[in-house]
C-alpha cells in the first residue's frame, strides 16, 4: 500500500552501453575495400573495357550505373523497408524501426541516383531528359512514396509515435508497388513511345560480363553503406536512450528535492494540511519550495 | 482487498519529456484516491496511463487485471477518464453524445436517458446540440457519458474546475455512489480541500514519482463530517438491479 | 466489429448532415477545380471532352483528399481522438466506419462531379455499367487509403502538408485505372476498361485488409 522513492524497475536501454561507439568495425573496413575495388574495376569496365553498344552506342556505358542503382534501390531497399516495417510492427523493438529507416533512406539516394542516370540516359538514346516509360515513372513514384517516409520520420519527435506511424507507411507503400508496377506498364502498353528500353538490349560477352559485375557491385556498395547507416542510427539511438534515463534521473532529483514529509509521519501529514489550509485562495506566492506540499493549497 | 491498479516503476514519456519517472501505486477496489502535487508533476499522464491512453516506455502496469499496453482495449473500455477537454463532439446533440458512448460499450438504450437525470441535464437540453450549451451543462453532459457507461475504475483530472456549487456536490455524490458500488476512483485535483473530503486517501506526486501516500486522519478533515465514508454514504441505487441505472461499476456491461 | 463500423459510420454521417460542411464547402469547392480546367485548357477546341476522364479524376482525388481531412477534423474537436481511443470500440471497426463515411460523402460528391462534366464539358456517359463499377470500386480504394493516411498524420502538427504528400502519391494507381476505364467508357471500348477495373478492386481489397489489419496500432497512444 504505501509508496516510495524506488530505482526504476527495469531499465533495459542501459544495459546498451556494451554496444559498439562507432559504426566501423573489422567487418565493414574490409566490406569498404572491397567495394572500393569493386567500383574501380566496375567503373574501369563499364566505362573503358567494355564495347560501346551497336544501338546505343557509348551511352550504354550509363546504364552499367542505372539498372544496378535502379534494382538495389528498388528492390532491396524496399524489400527491407518492407521487412523492418513488418518487423517493427510485430516485435516492437528499435533494431526493426531502425533497419527500415536506414534501408528507407538509402533506397531514397538510389531511386534518386536512378532518377539523375536515367534521364542523362534518355537525352541521347531517346532525344529527351524524360520520357513516361514505365519503368521510370514507377522509380519517380517510388520517389515520392520515398520522400513521403522521410517526412513522416521528421514529423515527429516522439520516438514511439514515429516507429509506429513509420511503420506502417513503410508497409504500405511497399505494398504498394506492386499496384503500381502494373498500372503503369499497363498505362505505356497502350501507347508504344518508349523505343528502346535499357532491359530490352541484347548484351553478349564482356557486356554481360560487365553487367553482372555492376550489379554485384552496386549490391555490396548498399550492404556497405546499409551497415554504417544503421550503426550510425543505432548510437543515436543509444545516446537518446541515454538521455533519457538522464532525463529520468533528473526528474526523480526533483521529487527528493521538493523533500517527502514520509509516508506515515503524523507530523509531516498534519504539517502539509497546515501548509495547505494556511494558503488561502491568491495567498499561494511561492517561496522556497522546501515542501511540496505548499503548491497544493494555492489553487490554480 | 483485491487491487485494481497496479504500477510497478512505471516510466511514460511524452516525446522525449519523462512526465512519469518510475511510479509505484497500489490502489484497493472502492479506494478514493486523491493524487495531488504541483503543476507539470505528472497528474495527468499518471491518469491517462491508468486509461490506457499514455504511453508505458518502462516498467509494469496492470489495470483491473489487464497488463499494459497489450490489453489496452479491454482497459479503455472498462474506465471512464474525464480530462480537461469533455470529450463530446460539437455537432451532437446531448442525447446523440451519450448514446454514442452508451452504445460504444453496448449498454441498453434506456440508460441515457437515466444517465442524463442522473447528472440533473434539463430534459429540454437534451435534443440541443452541444455546442450550444454553456461550458458548466457540457462537463454535466460529459459526466453523463461516463455515467453510462459504468466504468469501474472513474480517472477523474480537475473535475472541479468549471463547475458550480451544485455540479460539485453532484460530482461529489456520483463519485461516492459508484465507489459504494465497487468502483474505484482517482481523483487529480488541486482544490485540495474539496477533493480531500471525498477521498480515502491522498497520495503526492512530484517530478513523475510519488513522494508519499497517506490515509486523511479525522483531525485533518476540514468538514464537520469527519467519520463520512463513502460506503456508508446513502445512496439511491446501491443494488443495480431494480434502479433504472447504476452509476457502481459492480455490473460493467462488457463481458 | 461491424456494429462498431455501423456507430462510427452513423456519428460522422449525423455530424456531417448537422455541420453541412460536405454541402455548403466541399460540393462547391469540387465544382470550383472543375471551373479551373475549362479556365486552363481551351473550351473551345474540345480539350475539355477529349480529357474528361483525367480532369474528372483529378477533381476527385482532390475531393477526397479534402474529404479525408475533415473526416480527421471532426475528431480533433474537444480532443475526440481521445474519444474514439478511450471508446474501446474495435480499430478494425473504427476504420471501417471512418471509411464507410468518408465513402458515402465522396460517392456523393462524385455524382455532383459527374453531372458537372456532363454539362460543362460536354461530355457524353456511354457505357455507364463501367462507369458506375468504376466508380465505385476506385471509390472504396480512395477512402480505404485516405482514412489509413488520414489516422497516419492525425494529430501532428504538420497533419495539413502531410496528408497530401502521403496520400496522392499512393493512389497513383487509381488514378490512372479510374482514368483509363472512364477513357474506355467514354469510346465505347468496354473490355480495355474491364481490366482496369479489375486493377481498381484489387487496390480497394489491398487497402480495405491493410486498413483493417493496421488501424489498431494508429490508435494506440498519441
Amino acid at each position: 500500500m504505501t509508496t516510495t522513492v524506488q530505482p526504476a524497475a527495469t531499465a533495459p536501454r542501459a544495459t546498451r552501453s556494451a554496444a559498439p561507439t562507432s559504426t566501423g568495425s573489422r567487418f565493414t573496413r574490409v566490406l569498404g575495400v572491397v567495394a572500393l575495388a569493386m567500383l574501380c574495376l566496375q567503373l574501369a569496365l563499364a566505362l573503358v573495357i567494355s564495347p560501346p553498344d551497336v544501338l546505343q552506342g557509348d551511352a550504354v556505358r550509363l546504364f552499367y550505373l542505372h539498372v544496378p542503382m535502379a534494382i538495389t534501390g528498388g528492390y532491396l531497399g524496399v524489400g527491407l523497408l518492407a521487412i523492418g516495417s513488418i518487423g517493427y510492427l510485430w516485435k516492437r523493438t528499435a533494431f526493426w524501426d531502425l533497419l527500415a529507416a536506414s534501408a528507407a533512406e538509402l533506397a531514397l539516394l538510389f531511386t534518386g541516383l536512378t532518377l539523375v542516370t536515367g534521364s542523362l540516359w534518355g537525352r541521347p538514346v531517346w532525344g529527351t531528359y524524360w520520357e513516361w516509360d514505365p519503368r521510370l515513372t514507377l522509380t519517380a513514384v517510388l520517389f515520392l512514396l520515398l520522400i513521403g517516409y522521410r517526412a513522416m520520420r521528421s514529423a515527429t519527435l516522439d520516438p514511439h509515435l514515429r516507429a509506429r506511424r513509420s511503420a506502417v507507411i513503410g508497409l504500405l507503400a511497399a505494398a504498394d508497388v506492386p499496384l503500381i508496377r502494373l498500372s503503369v506498364d499497363w498505362w505505356r502498353g497502350l501507347h508504344q513511345t518508349a523505343t528502346i528500353n535499357p532491359l530490352d538490349t541484347a548484351l553478349d560477352g564482356l557486356m554481360l560480363f560487365t553487367f553482372f559485375f555492376s550489379m554485384v557491385t552496386f549490391a555490396v556498395i548498399f550492404v556497405w553503406l546499409l551497415v554504417h547507416r544503421f550503426r550510425l542510427a543505432w548510437l543515436d539511438e543509444q545516446v537518446a536512450a541515454h538521455s533519457l534515463e538522464d532525463a529520468i534521473a533528473e526528474r526523480r532529483a526533483e521529487a527528493e528535492a521538493a523533500g517527502s514529509p514520509g509516508p506515515t509521519g503524523s507530523a509531516g501529514a498534519t504539517g502539509s494540511a497546515g501548509a495547505s489550509a494556511a494558503s488561502g485562495p491568491g495567498s499561494a506566492v511561492a517561496t522556497a519550495p522546501a515542501a511540496g506540499t505548499t503548491h497544493d493549497g494555492g489553487a490554480s | 482487498m483485491d487491487s485494481v491498479i497496479t504500477l510497478r516503476g512505471a516510466v511514460s514519456v511524452l516525446g522525449r519529456f519523462p512526465a512519469l519517472a518510475g511510479v509505484d501505486l497500489d490502489v484497493d477496489r472502492s479506494e478514493v484516491l486523491l493524487v495531488s502535487g504541483p503543476n507539470g508533476a505528472g497528474k495527468s499522464t499518471l491518469l491517462r496511463l491508468c486509461a490506457g491512453l499514455a504511453n508505458l516506455a518502462q516498467g509494469e502496469a496492470t489495470i483491473l487485471g489487464f497488463p499494459l499496453p497489450r490489453r489496452r482495449r479491454e482497459v479503455r473500455r472498462r474506465v471512464g477518464y474525464l480530462g480537461h477537454a469533455n470529450g463530446l463532439y460539437p455537432e451532437l446533440t446531448v442525447a446523440e453524445n451519450v448514446r454514442f458512448w452508451s452504445r460504444s460499450v453496448g449498454a441498453p438504450t434506456g440508460d441515457v436517458a437515466a444517465a442524463l437525470d442522473r447528472v440533473e441535464v434539463a430534459s429540454r437540453l437534451h435534443d440541443l446540440a452541444v455546442a450550444h450549451l454553456s461550458a458548466g451543462q457540457r462537463r454535466r453532459a460529459a459526466l453523463a457519458c461516463l455515467v453510462v457507461r459504468r466504468p469501474e475504475i472513474w480517472l477523474l483530472d480537475e473535475p472541479h474546475t468549471g463547475l458550480d456549487a451544485a455540479a460539485r456536490d453532484l460530482l461529489d455524490a456520483l463519485v461516492r455512489e459508484a465507489v459504494a458500488g465497487g468502483a474505484t476512483a482517482l481523483v487529480a485535483s488541486h482544490e485540495h480541500e474539496r477533493s480531500s473530503s471525498l477521498a480515502t486517501r491522498e497520495v503526492q506526486l512530484v517530478g513523475g514519482v510519488v513522494t508519499w501516500s497517506r490515509k486523511p486522519n479525522s483531525d485533518e478533515r476540514p468538514n464537520e463530517h469527519p467519520d463520512e465514508r463513502p460506503n456508508t454514504h446513502p445512496v439511491d441505487t446501491g443494488q443495480a438491479d431494480g434502479a433504472p441505472i447504476a452509476v457502481g461499476g459492480g455490473a460493467p456491461h462488457v463481458p | 466489429m461491424f456494429r462498431d463500423a455501423l456507430l462510427v459510420a452513423g456519428k460522422d454521417l449525423r455530424i456531417e448532415v448537422r455541420s453541412k460542411v460536405v454541402l455548403n464547402q466541399i460540393g462547391p469547392f469540387s465544382l470550383v477545380v472543375l471551373l479551373l480546367f475549362a479556365f486552363a485548357l481551351d473550351p473551345d477546341r474540345g480539350f475539355l471532352q477529349e480529357a474528361t476522364p483525367g480532369l474528372f479524376w483529378i477533381a476527385v482525388l482532390l475531393s477526397a483528399l479534402v474529404v479525408v481531412q475533415r473526416s480527421y477534423a471532426l475528431e480533433s474537436v474537444d480532443a475526440g481522438r481521445d474519444a474514439l481511443r478511450l471508446s474501446g470500440l474495435d480499430p478494425a471497426g473504427v476504420f471501417l466506419g471512418k471509411a464507410g463515411a468518408s465513402f458515402v460523402v465522396l460517392m456523393a460528391l462524385e455524382v455532383g462531379l459527374i453531372i458537372g462534366v456532363r454539362l460543362m464539358y460536354g461530355a457524353s456517359l456511354r457505357g455507364w455499367p463501367l462507369l458506375l463499377v468504376t466508380t465505385l470500386t476506385a471509390t472504396v480504394g480512395l477512402v480505404a487509403a485516405g482514412t489509413i493516411y488520414g489516422a497516419l498524420a492525425a494529430g501532428l502538427r504538420v497533419r495539413e502538408t502531410l496528408l497530401p504528400l502521403l496520400f496522392l502519391p499512393v493512389v497513383a494507381p487509381v488514378m490512372i485505372g479510374g482514368t483509363r476505364a472512364f477513357g474506355a467508357a467514354l469510346d465505347g471500348s468496354s473490355a480495355e476498361g474491364w481490366r482496369w477495373c479489375g486493377l481498381l478492386g484489387t487496390f480497394a481489397v489491398a487497402y480495405v485488409a491493410l486498413g483493417m489489419l493496421l488501424f489498431e496500432s494508429l490508435l494506440e497512444d498519441s
